[in-house]
């Protein structure tokens, strides 16, 4: 921040800026400029107030105290309509556009241009938003609905969206957590595309590789307060890693050698119509097995076949040697198997409800007595989770919603480990959670493996596959298609198996 | 309750910001009237007190155990009905349910068969009916507020199908004054009123303090989270409605007994004065939220209200729009205490409340 002599004043700027909600400190004078030409990444743990940035860029928060600056004027934001005429626009992680309008009509939602009888000029917006999605790139029918677009293709609309409305001012917020790696080298390209067109960027990831393609310029925030903004060249991952949480993270893979025990899951020739057909694997005791493919692969339907959430239509799942009746959580939860879900919100948490909970959900047979639950049985319980799983929570009969998205991870672990499981599946474990709770999540999986633990884990993150796995299986469109030793699996092996594409070392 | 500074700071740098404590009788004082369910108790309390005071012949054994009578059959059905409305779902088909109950009682006695089977016989027919209704809503995955708005005029209609226009009013004596009996023999405490409250503590019981009850508020909050932690939510909610016929059936053998009489459009329109009472009581008509104290509270105090205004000499328009007016109160309320309670606590979470969020959802962008 010391360096804003240039000339030019950028088009947005925030000096010293503080908000507080209750007696929680949000922001605590923190400093952003964003230059024209320039894409700035913003890093930090979740609850370092990175959202809170955003919504304070995007008009939806006022700031307690500080300056909004917009070509070097200062200027309040009191609505999100003031942010937008300011030329700011904000892509969320998952944009909410209008499922039942076409693709042009939310781009114009709002102010469609209008003919000459005031009526809506159709074949007006029709053309812009040709023209746009020429400029961009990108290859979507402006006549389609919005309902059935991916997400990587939503965030474009919202980015089209933004330029028709001359938008000098763009944040990303965690843009690429649930794009595949073609759709976020897509994005990457507008964005660089963009830039190069004059515009400013702001762009928030978890995603390091991403951070040191994309960014030319990275704050780190910690605590609601600014802590550096440097040139990406003058940086490294570990430095960085380090400001975010404030001291050494001694290795983001923790991975303990152990010695694998029997057979624990087997699955054989598992098929659900059109989503996957004819997967078969096994698991043993001790050991990590990574899932591994492109969103959309079928990972996680596998995954969900398994445990009986979802039925599958032929084959068969066995946990130590006994079949398992299909479609039926309660028998998988009996016979051991514990299912931490990809969508924390969804599928992992019951949002409204406390922490004890949710925490103690998956027993509450176990913890009643003569039929009758107690909530003593469920605090004792889940505190003693909480202690051990190192949760951060102010009262435990808080909802779950009021936890960050790292300690709600937590309190879904603690959920299906209190079960005592033999197999333990988890879907993307890390999404969505800060560097500090994942080093800690990963060194979890670790440990429990080394207690004999047969662990399934789905990830879309490259590294935390090569990095945690005891054997890669690689999924693509519904099938497996390579299964890789830790010592052959690395990004190339795991790319072509996941694209589909035969390697020279087929498995 | 305890303000449990749970747990381990493992970073030194973690902000302090835990509200600050307060002490525990206070806290236990501002959680209890915080609860959904604290108005409608208040507000029955001064009901009771201000009918007492100040409306004549109101505390007398008759006219308590008339009150007490003439909501039994409402008071019986609002239990099951809030087990159902906290999973999400509804019940319409209750009041023709109680109706196609008595229809059969009443066929049944002209059939010749004794008093003491025919009853056994219409909780059988109700739990069918309830089941009926499970199927629909659970195996064809339909929504319960079309699939019982269709089986309330099936099941109505069925009722006529035995009866038609005629009524059945020669039970015996015996029984029809034995409804009405006091329980040993004090006055102004209909049996039926302690069979009721039984009941009412079996049931809070169940949603209160056991597996299943709990399960009943995660369906009702997010049933695919439920679904995922094993929970049969379908299973679950298919006994739901089965339970609930089979007491809707119960309360038509009471409800023909008391008046000594049988006809197919009896209890019309009773169903909504069951809802009512239900959502008067707490309950969130979206699932999730809601106790039985509330609703025995809420059947309470609809009684006390219509009877209180009643021996004011109000006629029954009046009444009817009294009742409206008391329910929009309800609604309008829990509103108003949420908006006004937000206002004043910004949060008691220690983490920052918009940084925790990993996916914001502000409909700013539309």
């Amino acid at each position: 921040m010391a360096d804003d002599r240039s000339p030019v004043p950028p088009p947005l700027a925030l000096v010293d800026v503080t908000k507080s909600f209750g007696s929680v400190r949000a922001l605590r004078g923190l400093s952003l400029h964003l230059r024209a030409g320039e894409i700035h990444a913003l890093v930090g743990e979740n609850g370092a107030g990175k959202s809170t940035l955003v919504k304070t860029i995007a008009g939806v928060h006022r700031p307690d105290g500080g300056q909004v600056l917009v070509d070097g004027e200062p200027t309040e934001f009191t609505a999100p309509a003031d942010a937008q005429r300011a030329g700011v626009a904000v892509i969320y992680q998952e944009p909410t556009l209008f499922p039942d309008l076409s693709v042009a009509e939310n781009i114009f939602v709002g102010r469609q241009p209008r003919t000459r009888l005031g009526t809506i000029d159709r074949t007006a917006m029709r053309r812009a938003t040709r023209e746009v999605f020429d400029r961009l790139g990108v290859d979507v029918d402006p006549d389609r609905p919005a309902r059935g677009l991916s997400i990587a293709d939503q965030q474009l609309v919202e980015i089209a969206k933004a330029i028709t409305r001359d938008a000098r001012v763009l944040v990303m917020d965690e843009p690429t957590a649930a794009l595949s790696g073609v759709e976020a080298e897509r994005l990457f390209t507008v964005a660089r595309a963009l830039r190069d067109g004059g515009a400013a960027l702001l762009f928030i990831s978890h995603r390091f590789d991403e951070v040191f393609g994309l960014c030319d310029r990275v704050t780190v925030v910690r605590d609601g307060a600014f802590v550096s903004c440097d040139p990406t060249g003058d940086l490294d991952v570990d430095t960085v890693v380090r400001r975010m949480v404030g001291r050494d993270v001694t290795s983001l893979y923790p991975k303990e050698e152990a010695g694998f025990g029997d057979t624990v899951l087997e699955v054989e020739g598992l098929t659900r119509h059109g989503v996957f057909s004819d997967v078969s694997f096994s698991v043993r005791a001790g050991e990590i097995v990574a899932l591994a493919g492109l969103v959309g692969a079928g990972r996680s339907e596998v995954v969900r076949a398994v445990f009986g959430v979802d039925r599958h239509d032929a084959g068969t799942v066995r946990v130590r040697g006994e079949d398992l009746p299909a479609g039926r959580p309660r028998a998988a939860m009996a016979a051991g198997m514990a299912l931490v879900p990809e969508d924390r919100r969804q599928q992992g948490l019951v949002m409204e409800s406390s922490i004890e909970r949710n925490a103690t959900a998956t027993r509450r047979w176990a913890l009643s007595r003569l039929g009758l639950l107690s909530s003593r049985a469920e605090r004792a319980s889940a505190r003693e989770w909480g202690t051990r799983l190192q949760l951060k929570a102010g009262a435990l009969t808080d909802p779950v919603s009021t936890l960050s998205g790292g300690n709600q991870q937590k309190v879904v672990l603690a959920k299906w480990l209190s079960t005592e499981p033999r197999v333990l599946f988890v879907d993307e474990p890390t999404r969505g959670i800060d560097v500090g709770t994942k080093a800690e999540v990963h060194r979890l999986l670790s440990t429990l493996a080394g207690q004999g633990l047969a662990i399934v884990m789905v990830s879309s993150e490259l590294p935390e596959v090569l990095g945690m796995a005891d054997r890669v299986l690689v999924m693509h469109e519904g099938r497996l298609t390579a299964e890789l030793d830790r010592d052959e699996a690395d990004e190339e092996s795991v790319m072509y198996a996941a694209t589909g594409q035969r390697p020279s070392e087929a498995a | 309750m305890a303000p449990e500074r749970v747990i381990t700071t493992p970073a030194a740098d973690a902000p302090e910001t835990g509200p600050a404590p307060r002490p525990e009788g206070a806290r236990r004082i501002v959680s209890l009237l915080s609860r959904r369910e604290s108005p409608v108790v208040a507000v029955l309390v001064v009901t009771l007190l201000g009918a007492s005071l100040f409306v004549d012949m109101f505390a007398t054994g008759r006219n308590i155990s008339f009150l007490l009578l003439s909501i039994a059959a409402i008071a019986l059905m609002a239990l099951p009905m809030t087990l159902i409305v906290i999973t999400g779902e509804i019940d319409l088909s209750v009041a023709s349910t109680l109706a196609l109950s008595s229809a059969t009682l009443g066929v049944l006695w002209e059939a010749g068969v004794p008093i003491e089977t025919a009853l056994w016989i219409c909780l059988a027919v109700g739990a069918g009916l309830g089941a009926l209704n499970g199927v629909l809503v659970t195996v064809l995955g339909l929504p319960s507020l079309a699939v019982t708005i269709g089986t309330m005029a099936l099941y109505r209609g069925l009722a006529y199908v035995l009866l038609g226009d005629r009524a059945v009013a020669s039970y015996p004596r015996s029984w029809v004054s034995g409804a009405r009996d006091p329980f040993l023999g004090v006055e102004g405490l209909p049996w039926i009123a302690v069979a009721v409250l039984a009941l009412a503590v079996l049931f809070a019981v169940l949603l209160h303090a056991t597996s299943v009850g709990r399960s009943l508020f995660d369906i009702g909050n997010n049933d695919e989270a439920a679904r995922f932690s094993g929970t049969p939510v379908r299973w679950t909610k298919f006994w739901l409605f089965t339970l609930s016929g089979a007491v809707a059936a119960g309360a038509g053998v009471f409800w023909t007994l008391q008046y000594g009489t049988s006809r197919a459009d009896t209890a019309f329109g009773l169903e909504l004065q069951v809802v009512a009472a239900v959502l008067l009581g707490g309950v969130s008509i979206f699932g999730g939220v809601g106790s039985i104290l509330g609703v025995m509270s809420g059947v309470l105090l609809l009684g006390t209200a219509r009877n209180a205004l009643q021996l004011f000499g109000l006629t029954s328009e009046v009444l009817q729009i009294v009742t409206g007016l008391i329910l929009i109160a309800s609604v309008v309320a829990p509103n108003l205490v949420a908006r006004v309670r937000s206002r004043r606590v910004p949060g008691p979470n220690p983490v920052p409340v918009t940084g925790s969020t990993d996916r914001p959802r502000t409909g700013e962008q539309s």
